[in-house]
């Protein structure tokens, strides 16, 4: 399997790298960690004409707290996320996630960047971001512009980056209190895309009362999900396990599988259920440490 | 067991000696069929069916032709100017090798781009334009004999449906009455889906004919090159390539598991492509074309096992309905269409049995590969297996009590089984009893239960299975009539070191280590001074090659005779330079000795000196000795696999908690070897049970062509292995020693199916067909609950 | 299409070259550098037999554009140790019999490595998770997970040693 003819060119500077998309036009494609695109290219489903490797800009890999919020730059890799005492400390969803996405040496080169900006709804960090309640922050021809998570996944491969906008921060509000988050995502082996994964981040006050949620899904809709409803249930409320069942039939329903290789449509809705609710009492555990 | 007879450093039989080829592989110098890199070598990249079934209405190859590089863009209109366009496979039938106007599977081949480098072939095989007309596919083999379905070969004369043959063995009437009469008849349709070897290297050949010499030398991913020349020569014959001219050599094998035992299209084609264009010519699957094209398993089996009340087993029947695809290219001896499946009746003695089986064609890819397995041994084994665990079920009664009550005893072997083996020898209640012992087997019983009050599921899984490897006997066993011997050749050079040549091919199994261990153990020359040399059909001595557990029962005891024609004339040497009469020798490993008077002596190394500088007056020199072996039986290496898992019925999940292998596989050349052997195919045995499986759509698509979607487990879903052995000798082989590798294979999947089932039967769920998957379970456990 | 130049350090050598945009590294290094100790076995970062070292991070190389590598520091299975002897991760696969056909052994080691530089004394599910993008066919894994943590104990004795 070997790629398509195309043009390489590489940008330094995000300047140069957006100003090189103009002048290419739409048959130029952005790479990252190149995790993503190059498979595609090489099954020949992807035949971009120029490639913009971005992956050499400097200063987009970091992974910090400033003010109130966790910001990593998109070319932060999946094993720096895996890595980091910070994410190890204050936000283990991120573990969670990325020890189960593909295996060690894709996490090496696959950033998180690439993995939102696919727009796949298979990717884990799309439904880590729906949960932290992320705002994607791009920089293109028009300058800096900054988009709410939920704004973000427009359809499959489909996202809302505009022609020469590029990935480049990921900001999430700043880990509080009495906050955690949990994902966990079924799949058939070992790094296999999942067949359902669920992110919850819960938030609660001093009584235990959730203050906010976010539930994102994984590889069970067109689009990366987030569980409306669920989440409408549970925020000003104690958790109580009744609440908890309730959360795994709402999200069972509210979820889009379909059948196919990872298995039947039911089973799917059935894995939906089990995860959110052990995703809700793994988050809450972690809340409440 | 078994007790050494020659120090470590002699390294003979029953020593863990590591790996004299490890240090190439392990520094990157190993030389696979891809490292093969010749002058002005071409590459070729083949185009292949998007359709299941199409008439192929128009190649155009202008636009591949007009790019910079492409040379050629061969069809089966060009082959079939040199009658090349079809080959005949092992089993009468007969297989395109390009087609002229109808593809008969997807991704089957339809031409052939020949460039300067692999990059450009592959876009001028992007550029090939073929016009299709699809047609409706046969893809349920249980279609394929329907009134109304088309027929899929009308080239083939005579051919009135879509049945290829039918097969029996055994007595039907007998049978059925004995099965009519039982207190207890358990029954099931069991299939095993087809599964495919995914060896890390794919399949691949550089073919390279000089027009000068008029030779072909082939570099080729091959199990059996020397059986593959003679084909070659059958096939091509007719356009000058006849077998003196062609030289094989099979290089490094990165894994064949059977998989390298046919003869592929693309191999032929990139022959075909050198020979006409005099320039070597490279072709290399990509793994999609490795998965989607040749397979194993495949078989439906409807079985019946009878019993009494008690559970004394008197009767089993199987019939079966086998999808072999379009063709029938099964690598099996000619004698036996359908393998050595009537191994069937298992580890166990009872009186009647009758198996038979029909075999269709549909719109699949062709196969029939005995993938880590002597022939069609692991769907006999699981079909037994299975149904002796839903026997034991059904009668409530422990299934280790009802395989003891059943087995074969020790001393009825060599047993006469009711399909027509001649089992050699075992000690099946020894082998079942340690594998208990080590596992814990009682303690399990008594934890399934709490946990089962408990509402947990948790399984226990037996499999004691009995193969049949080797082959074979020359009067039952040829493939396209040549006979199944296997050969060693072995120089003693003056120095006392050694060169053996073989007609086998090692793709991972240790040949080079284990075959010098056997030379050292018949010798006494160390197993480090000896070089094992196979795969070179100009120099290695003609074989059958390795599959089916064969290279040691065949080529390894070709190997100790062999030694034994070297040492006979060694001591006529020895007895020469003792100055005393023949008589008065005697040999213990590695000296000739005069009798009574260990004293005198000379070494085996002295006596080889001497076979060169100072032989007995009328002898001939040199110390050379050739021997082809013709078994007189196959081996029946057996064990006993437990496995215990538990099942999480929220989602369906499986947990493989412990699994216990226990082996006889008789004498044991090297203990590390044969372990490690093991561990491999118990991994190649837990991913059918629970991972792997070919999958069709109705169109006749492969749904599940990559690495990403065909689930081949990695150290994760392996679970850590423990195993064991007992050692039963085979009498008739001159080692004691059995075929060991496929034993894992054969006897995991079906422990792993009993130990999920296990698991499963309290809901009611008494069978689920592999691959056994958490999906699969879930949707089981819902219908289970729905009936309840 | 334009060729680019291109030049990176392979083993410890500097190496210059024209390529192709599309040219993937596993083919730079065994086409065109004639070392054939990196092996393609999937195409789709699946099985891991291509993977190699990019400035000491294990990656697959038949994912990974050679013009990417500008000016990167490679290390291949031929690169490990000096020629005529064992990286403690060779020694062990030896010792362990962690190998049979050998096709996957080379990436397997070339992970090994990494996942002992970020995991020095990694337990028994670490290395299974940590080889867990390498596939091997032939051994069942439970030699290689064993070669992995021999390595791993000698050269935690050779660190020892050279402190």
């Amino acid at each position: 399997m070997i790629p398509a003819n195309f043009n390489y060119h590489k940008a330094t500077t995000l300047k140069e790298a957006i100003a090189l998309s103009q002048e290419l036009g739409e048959e130029a494609k952005y790479m990252s960690g190149g995790h993503s695109l190059l498979p595609m290219m090489k099954l020949r489903f992807a035949t971009p004409e120029h490639i913009i490797d971005i992956s050499k800009i400097n200063g987009l890999s970091y992974i910090k707290e400033e003010g109130d919020l966790l910001k990593i730059g998109a070319l932060t890799t999946q094993s720096e996320l895996e890595h980091n005492d910070l994410l190890k400390k204050s936000y283990p969803i991120f573990g969670d996630a990325v020890w189960l996405t593909a295996d060690p040496s894709v996490r090496n080169f696959g950033t998180i960047g690439g993995n939102i900006a696919h727009g796949d709804a298979a990717n884990d960090q799309p439904a880590l971001m729906l949960a932290l309640r992320a705002t994607i922050i791009a920089e293109g021809v028009d300058g800096k512009k900054s988009i709410s998570i939920d704004d973000f996944f427009h359809g499959f491969y489909m996202t809302a980056l505009e022609f020469g906008d590029i990935l480049t921060e990921i900001q999430i509000p700043k880990t509080k209190k009495n906050s955690g988050g949990a994902y966990h995502k079924v799949e058939r082996k070992v790094g296999d895309y999942a067949t359902a994964g669920v992110a919850v981040h819960v938030e609660l006050d001093d009584d235990g009362i959730c203050q906010e949620i976010g539930i994102g899904l994984t590889n069970v809709s067109a689009v990366p999900m987030r569980l409306e409803r669920g989440e409408e249930i549970l925020r000003g409320k104690k958790i109580t396990d009744d609440l908890i069942e309730q959360l795994g039939v709402i999200a069972s329903e509210d979820c889009e599988p379909e059948s196919d290789l990872r298995g039947s449509e039911a089973y799917k809705r059935s894995i939906v259920n089990t995860i959110t609710k052990r995703m809700l009492n793994k988050a809450l555990e972690r809340a409440r440490k | 067991m078994f007790k050494c007879k020659t120090s470590p450093e002699v390294g003979g039989m029953g020593h863990s000696v590591k790996r004299k080829e490890d240090a190439r592989f392990l520094h990157g110098k190993g030389k696979y069929t891809d490292d093969v890199k010749l002058p002005g070598m071409l590459h070729m990249v083949i185009v292949r069916s998007p359709y299941a079934y199409a008439k192929i209405l128009s190649i155009n190859k202008e636009k591949a032709l007009a790019i910079d590089g492409v040379l050629a863009v061969i069809t089966g209109e060009d082959l079939a100017q040199y009658n090349l366009h079809w080959m005949p496979t092992l089993l009468s039938d007969s297989q395109m090798v390009l087609p002229t106007d109808t593809v008969m599977h997807q991704s089957q081949e339809v031409c052939a781009v020949i460039a300067t480098d692999r990059y450009i072939a592959v876009d001028g095989a992007e550029a090939v334009d073929v016009q299709y007309e699809p047609m409706k596919a046969i893809v349920n083999p249980f279609k394929a004999l329907d009134e109304d379905a088309p027929l899929l070969r009308p080239d083939k004369e005579g051919q009135k449906d879509n049945h290829i043959y039918h097969w029996e063995r055994g007595e039907r009437e007998k049978t059925d009455a004995a099965i009519a009469a039982a207190d207890v008849v358990v029954k099931e349709r069991i299939h095993l889906p087809r599964i495919h070897v995914a060896s890390i290297e794919t399949c691949g050949v550089v073919a390279s004919y000089d027009k000068d010499t008029e030779k072909m030398l082939i570099y080729l991913t091959s199990q059996a090159p020397h059986a593959i020349r003679t084909i070659l020569a059958l096939v091509a014959g007719h356009v000058g390539l006849s077998e003196e001219k062609i030289r094989i050599i099979a290089p490094d094998i990165g894994g064949g598991f059977g998989g390298k035992v046919p003869v592929y299209p693309g191999y032929v084609i990139a022959i075909a492509a050198s020979f006409l264009i005099g320039k070597p010519v490279k072709w290399i699957e990509d793994r999609s074309e490795n998965l989607v094209n040749g397979f194993a398993r495949d078989y439906h089996m409807d079985c019946e096992l009878a019993a009494t009340k008690d559970g004394k087993i008197q009767a089993f029947k199987v019939s079966t309905l086998a999808d072999h695809g379009y063709t029938d290219s099964s690598a099996n001896p000619s004698k036996y269409p359908t393998g050595m499946f009537s191994i069937c009746t298992g580890s166990y003695d009872y009186e009647h049995a009758f198996a038979e089986l029909d075999a269709v064609y549909t719109n699949k890819a062709p196969g029939g590969v005995a993938y880590r397995c002597s022939f069609r041994v692991t769907e006999a084994v699981h079909a037994i297996e299975r149904m002796v665990d839903k026997l034991a079920a059904e009668i409530g009664k422990d299934p280790a009590q009802l395989r003891f009550e059943n087995f074969i005893k020790k001393e009825d072997f060599p047993y006469a089984s009711p399909l027509g083996w001649s089992y050699d020898s075992g000690d099946y209640k020894q082998t079942l009893e340690k594998a208990m012992d080590m596992i814990g087997y009682a303690d399990y019983k008594k934890e399934q239960a709490e946990k089962r009050a408990q509402g947990k599921l948790m399984g226990i899984g037996i499999c004691t299975f009995t193969e049949v490897v080797g082959a074979g006997p020359s009067k039952d066993f040829d493939i396209l009539g040549i006979k199944m011997f296997d050969s060693a050749e072995i120089r003693v050079h003056p120095t006392g070191k050694a060169l053996a040549r073989f007609g086998t091919k090692s793709q991972g199994q240790g040949h080079e280590t284990t075959y010098a261990q056997i030379l050292a153990e018949e010798l006494g020359i160390p197993y480090t001074d000896i070089e094992i040399d196979e795969g070179d059909t100009d120099t290695a001595p003609y074989g059958l090659g390795t599959y089916a557990s064969r290279s040691t029962p065949t080529a390894g005891a070709a190997a100790a005779i062999a030694a034994r024609k070297l040492r006979d004339k060694g001591k006529k040497i020895a007895a020469h330079l003792l100055e005393v009469s023949e008589e008065d020798i005697e040999w213990e490993v590695g000296k000739y000795f005069v009798k009574g008077a260990p004293e005198k002596s000379k070494t085996i190394q002295d006596v080889a000196f001497a076979a060169y500088t100072n032989f007995p007056e009328g002898m001939e020199p040199g110390f050379e000795a050739t021997h082809y072996y013709d078994p007189p039986n196959l081996t029946f290496p057996n064990g006993a696999y437990i496995c215990v898992v538990e099942v999480e019925e929220e989602t369906g999940a499986i947990d493989v908690k412990r699994f216990v292998a226990i082996d006889d596989c008789g004498n044991i050349i090297n203990p590390m070897i044969v372990e490690g052997q093991i561990h491999g195919g118990l991994t190649q045995g837990i991913a059918p049970a629970m991972y792997e499986g070919i999958v069709y759509d109705d169109e006749g698509n492969v749904l599940n062509g990559t690495l990403m979607d065909y689930l081949v487990p990695t150290a994760v879903e392996s679970p850590h292995w423990e195993t064991g052995h007992t050692i039963t000798p085979s009498p008739h082989h001159p080692l004691g020693a059995k075929g060991v590798a496929e034993s894992p294979t054969v006897g995991a999947p079906p422990a792993i199916a009993n130990a999920i089932i296990d698991a499963l039967y309290p809901l009611g769920i008494k069978h689920l067909d592999i691959p056994i998957t958490p999906d699969k379970v879930w949707d089981a456990i819902q219908v289970a609950k729905a009936k309840a | 299409m334009a060729k680019h130049k291109v030049t990176m350090t392979i083993n410890g050598k500097s190496v210059t070259a024209e390529v192709d945009s599309r040219l993937l590294l596993v083919h730079f290094i065994r086409e065109n550098l004639d070392m054939t100790g990196t092996h393609i076995g999937c195409d789709t970062s699946s099985c891991g037999a291509c993977t190699i070292l990019i400035d000491g991070k294990s990656v697959k190389s038949c994912t990974y554009l050679t013009v990417r590598a500008d000016g990167a520091d490679i290390t291949t299975i031929e690169g490990i140790a000096v020629e005529g002897t064992n990286h403690p991760l060779q020694k062990a696969f030896h010792d362990q019999h962690g190998l049979h056909c050998g096709f996957c052994t080379p990436g397997m080691i070339m992970r090994s490595i990494d996942l002992l530089k970020t995991n020095p004394n990694p337990t028994e599910k670490e290395i299974r998770w940590g080889i867990s993008g390498n596939l091997c066919r032939c051994t069942g894994y439970n030699n290689i997970v064993k070669s992995v943590q021999q390595a791993a104990a000698e050269m935690a004795k050779e660190k020892e040693a050279s402190v």
